[in-house]
């Protein structure tokens, strides 16, 4: 280990601070201010000009990041904090955002006065960036290999061959194997992960000494986001570069941050090592947050705790505490934007109350955090409304090869499914991506017709509906989309979008009966009536997710497949969501195929969880029992990829992150699915595929060593 | 890859077919009688036997289906029959003219490549400046005026300010290079601005759309010079979908000159069009429309192959 990091540090070998041409490595000595910190960043104020005003993103945000250490900037969207570290590394965009006061101390200079050439010469050198979206920032036309070499073209003025031996050395680094092949590979034919892992090894290339990086694992799977978390943490701590890492997601936080800075409406709420903010939190924001997130390592709530209310308008915040109208702990000196209270340990909240907190959860940890530990009672009997048996959905493409051959390649969206929802129930099914769950939920809503098995609704095949009996099978299974952006017509008002459905179905007599039909709906979703004359663009992300219900509801259905539901929504929305979701069901008798990623957010809802993995079934459960005692390896790894927003249980986990990405569904392995990532793998796994086994009532898992 | 070129060429074969079926039957269709118009249109009394007889010399009175076996097996065999109304052979016609025609065109290419990438980069580049603002007045002014127009302005101009004008006959390029491009530019430049202006606003907003994009981004995290970020990362995805536009521009130019080889009294293909067309002399515009149809297939096929050089993405599709 030691060794290889060794190498790699010579390898960059740093030509002097700004003179270029020598090549001699210099001792790669950081100057640090008189704290001791690399980056130290004082009262920043970031404006966004647009045509409907200034948008005050960066409101006096002060942190900083000691060398070797990563540090967490942790918000919600809208929050500042992308803003923020796009505003370390002077990438703004221009001409709309603009620094208008404060200083960026790095390595012994002003980065807010710093000249451009100067900047340039630092970007990719001292300060590396990751992005958010693997996908889309890699160049798709240039080679893989000549994108890392840049950095070390410009930076380190190494000539072609050097640059292509390093380049190499550092595809190995993160991970890569066969890197000279890959070197001239296109960003195309990587994964995401793996173009996350080339985007790292850019980001390494010339030796930076702090990397930033901008929700790293955001688009990635649970099991991917596990290695190159673990990858950064491992590099970071060998090669003693500091982080930022910035990011919604409370449990990586946990488990890898050594401080946390927490940003509310364009300000560090709070800060403090990443225990004692855990632990203690002392702003009513972060307790209201790390209340609000459903979790893995706690008994499941009866309802989830929900922050009501959304954030300020930027563009004209409150004078006082930017967090007062959400605020439970409320109090008169609110309307006073509140002084960084210091709680001790390192550890301060811009909170008025924060000292009183701290007194009060003296000798008594986690007060706040105490929890009603009772699990939803749901009569459990056997009365299915969905019955699929052996569906499979198998998409046929063909590929050219040759002159005028083509290949037939079968890609078993869906293989072989069987399970059942209960009525009234909510069955969960979670899986990665392209493990098949939005094909089955197509599949049920009939959007596709199935190559084999049937599904039955409420006792009847949906395979042999007549048209018109679909008709009205259709109006009993409705769908609620995952991106509330996108699934509202912008042209539509909302009233329009959801009357459309009463109206194609006839429900209502007349008009009038329509309009009081919509202001019902939208009243039982928690929107005020009048909100129907608004179009999409005027109402925040939950608040089109609450229409998208309406829609379904329309229509009066017993079954509602729900498509990630959340999974677009902040986590202060998203337990609004849930909730709504869960009352709805409470009082309409309804029934959810609830389809997630968020092992923690299916845990919440379910009562039975499905796991699905390459298109096949690997485990159905009760959902306590999959929890506590996850069977199939393939659970077991996704429970334990899974981060939780709890530093001493994050701490206390031996990091085993899954290994090896999803193989292709063009060639799915033989026998089991999973047996080409699975510890338990045995020559056996690839010879049958393995049939559910019962292992005790109401609990299947696909897996012969069982 | 060779491959991919192989089945796209094997592929011209049924598209052609399809042109020339629906190309014989449309034809039949237009009114106007080629043999009344060839011996009668002076006004020059000819006898009906006369007109009797050259209809059957042209083959004009056997029944259509026999007329459309002989064309549909006369192209089998590369033969595109022979004018209605010079008897020469079509091939030769065309021939003797589709290479000025062609050269014409692939200098108005060259052209408009030259003014657009540039013209189109700094737009983008220096958006809602007054570099920008002129790049656009410019281009909508080539979109807004007709080529022909141009044409006639420039020959004007010519006379007028140098009290010259470009020779009448047109020589081979490989002749007297000189004295062909001396004619030739200038009908190039009177379509390769209307050309030019076409791509320098696809060129613009594709930049621009490019210059947005995340990996953009990245080169600049990266610390790049700013003129490798917009010529490395940049162009060369801006490129795409300026190069559709050409391809597409140039295969209409080939059918398109007809007016300004009028102008410029170029005897090339656009003339030879107007001309079949207006005496009815259905084997010309038959094999003129042949023609047109496999330039605008091979146009097309060569902009997707550089779209396969350019995106790595489509060549692992093809």
């Amino acid at each position: 280990m030691r060794a290889q990091s060794d190498a790699v540090r010579s390898g960059a070998g740093r030509s002097g601070a700004g003179q270029g041409g020598t090549r001699a490595p210099t001792p790669n000595a950081p100057n640090l201010d008189a704290a001791g910190a690399l980056l130290s960043v004082r009262d920043l104020h970031v404006h966004f000009v647009t045509s409907r005003g200034v948008v005050k993103a960066v409101d006096g945000v002060s942190y900083d990041v000691k060398p070797g250490e990563m540090v967490a900037i942790v918000g919600e969207s809208g929050c500042g904090k992308s803003v923020t570290s796009l505003t370390v590394m002077r990438l703004l965009a221009k001409p709309a955002g603009r620094i208008v006061g404060g200083s960026i101390q790095f390595d012994g200079r002003d980065l807010v006065t710093l000249p451009e050439p100067e900047m340039r010469e630092l970007r990719g050198r001292d300060v590396a960036m990751i992005f958010q979206e693997p996908m889309t920032s890699l160049n798709p036309v240039l080679p893989i290999g000549l994108q890392i070499m840049e950095p070390l073209f410009v930076h380190l003025k190494m000539d072609k061959a050097t640059a292509r031996a390093r380049a190499r050395e550092l595809l190995e680094l993160v991970g890569i194997p066969d890197a000279e092949r890959r070197l001239d590979m296109h960003p195309h034919e990587f994964s995401g992960g793996m173009r996350q892992r080339v985007m790292i090894a850019i980001g390494l290339a010339c030796n930076p000494k702090l990397l930033i990086a901008d929700e790293p694992t955001t688009a990635l799977d649970v099991t991917i986001q596990a290695q190159i978390l673990e990858l950064m943490k491992d590099l970071s701590s060998r090669l003693g570069i500091a982080m930022v890492v910035i990011t919604h997601n409370l449990g990586i936080v946990a488990r890898y941050a050594d401080r946390v800075n927490v940003m509310y409406a364009g300000r560090i709420v709070e800060h403090g090592t990443a225990e004692e903010v855990f632990s203690r939190p002392r702003h009513p924001y972060t307790m209201g947050l790390l209340r609000a997130v459903p979790r893995l390592d706690k008994p499941r709530d009866a309802r989830l705790y929900t922050i009501e209310g959304m954030p300020p308008n930027l563009m004209n915040p409150p004078t006082g505490c930017r967090f007062a109208e959400r605020c439970e702990h409320r109090i008169d000196a609110c309307v006073q934007y509140p002084a960084v209270v210091d709680v001790g340990r390192g550890h301060t909240a811009a909170c008025h109350r924060a000292a009183e907190f701290e007194a009060a959860d003296r000798g008594h940890p986690n007060l706040r955090l105490v929890r009603n530990d009772q699990p939803t009672p749901r009569p459990h009997h056997d009365d299915p409304i969905l019955n699929v048996a052996g569906l499979s959905k198998h998409f046929h493409l063909s590929r050219r090869t040759g002159l005028f051959g083509r290949e037939k390649v079968v890609v078993k969206a869906v293989d072989d499914v069987s399970f059942n929802v209960q009525r009234g129930e909510t069955l969960g099914l979670v899986g990665e991506s392209g493990c098949g769950k939005t094909t089955l939920g197509r599949l049920i809503l009939r959007l596709e017709d199935p190559t084999s098995g049937s599904i039955q609704f409420d006792g009847r095949d949906l395979g042999s509906a007549t048209p018109s009996e679909m008709r009205a099978l259709r109006q009993k299974i409705q769908v609620i989309f995952q991106d509330p952006f996108s699934s509202l017509n912008p042209r539509m008002t909302i009233g329009q979008i959801i009357a459309e459905p009463l109206s194609v179905y006839r429900l209502e007599p007349n008009a009038r009966a329509v309009r009081d039909r919509v202001a019902e709906l939208l009243s039982q979703v928690g929107l005020h009536p009048y909100m129907s004359e608004r179009y999409p663009h005027e109402l925040s992300g939950g608040q089109r997710q609450r229409v998208g219900i309406a829609r379904a509801l329309a229509m009066k259905p017993s079954l509602i497949v729900c498509d990630e539901p959340v999974s677009a929504l902040d986590v202060s929305i998203q337990g609004q969501i849930i909730n709504l979701l869960e009352d709805l069901q409470e009082r309409l008798g309804l029934t959810y195929l609830f389809i997630a990623h968020d092992l923690a957010v299916v845990r919440h809802i379910s009562r039975r969880v499905v796991v699905m993995y390459l298109g096949r079934v690997m485990e159905i459960a009760d959902r306590d029992e999959l929890y506590a005692h996850p069977a199939h390896p393939y659970t077991q790894a996704l429970l334990a990829a899974a981060p939780v927003p709890d530093v001493v249980v994050e701490r206390a986990r031996a990091s085993r992150p899954l290994q090896g990405e999803l193989p292709s569904p063009l060639n799915p392995p033989s026998g089991c699915v999973f047996r080409t990532r699975c510890p338990k793998a045995t020559k056996a796994c690839a010879e049958v595929v393995p049939p559910p086994v019962e292992l005790r009532p109401g609990h299947l898992a696909a897996c012969i060593h069982l | 890859m060779l491959s991919y070129i192989a089945h796209r060429l094997g592929m011209i074969v049924p598209t052609l077919i399809g042109v020339a079926v629906l190309c014989f039957f449309m034809l039949r269709i237009m009114p106007g009688d080629i043999v009344e118009l060839k011996l009668r249109g002076d006004g020059v009394a000819v006898t009906e036997e006369v007109i009797q007889q050259e209809r059957a010399r042209l083959g004009l009175d056997k029944p259509l289906a026999s007329q459309f076996v002989d064309w549909m097996t006369g192209l089998a065999t590369l033969d595109l029959g022979r004018s209605l109304w010079t008897d020469k052979p079509v091939v030769e016609e065309i021939g003797t003219r589709v290479w000025v025609s062609l050269q014409v065109a692939f200098m108005a290419t060259i052209i408009a490549v030259l003014i657009a990438i540039p013209l189109g980069t700094l737009s983008a580049l220096y958006k809602d400046t007054w570099i920008d603002y002129v790049v656009r007045v410019v281009a909508i002014a080539g979109l807004a005026v007709p080529s022909f127009w141009l044409g006639m302005l420039v020959i004007m101009g010519l006379l007028l300010l140098f009290r010259w004008l470009p020779p009448i006959e047109t020589v081979s390029f490989f002749h007297d290079p000189i004295r062909n491009l001396s004619i030739l530019i200038w009908p190039a430049l009177a379509v390769g601005y209307r050309y030019a202006a076409v791509a320098t606003r696809m060129m613009r907003s594709s930049l621009l759309e490019v210059l947005k994009e995340d990996y953009i981004r990245t080169a600049r995290a990266k610390g790049l010079y700013e003129r490798l970020i917009v010529v490395r990362h940049g162009l060369r995805n801006a490129l795409l979908p300026v190069i559709t536009v050409i391809g597409v521009e140039f295969a209409f130019l080939i059918g398109g000159l007809v007016v300004t080889e009028q102008v410029f009294n170029i005897n090339g293909i656009g003339k030879l069009f107007v001309q079949a067309v207006g005496r009815g002399d259905f084997t010309m515009v038959q094999g003129l429309v042949m023609l047109v149809a496999v330039i605008f297939i091979l146009v097309n096929l060569a902009v997707d192959l550089l779209y396969g050089v350019l995106d790595p993405r489509i060549r692992s599709k093809a």
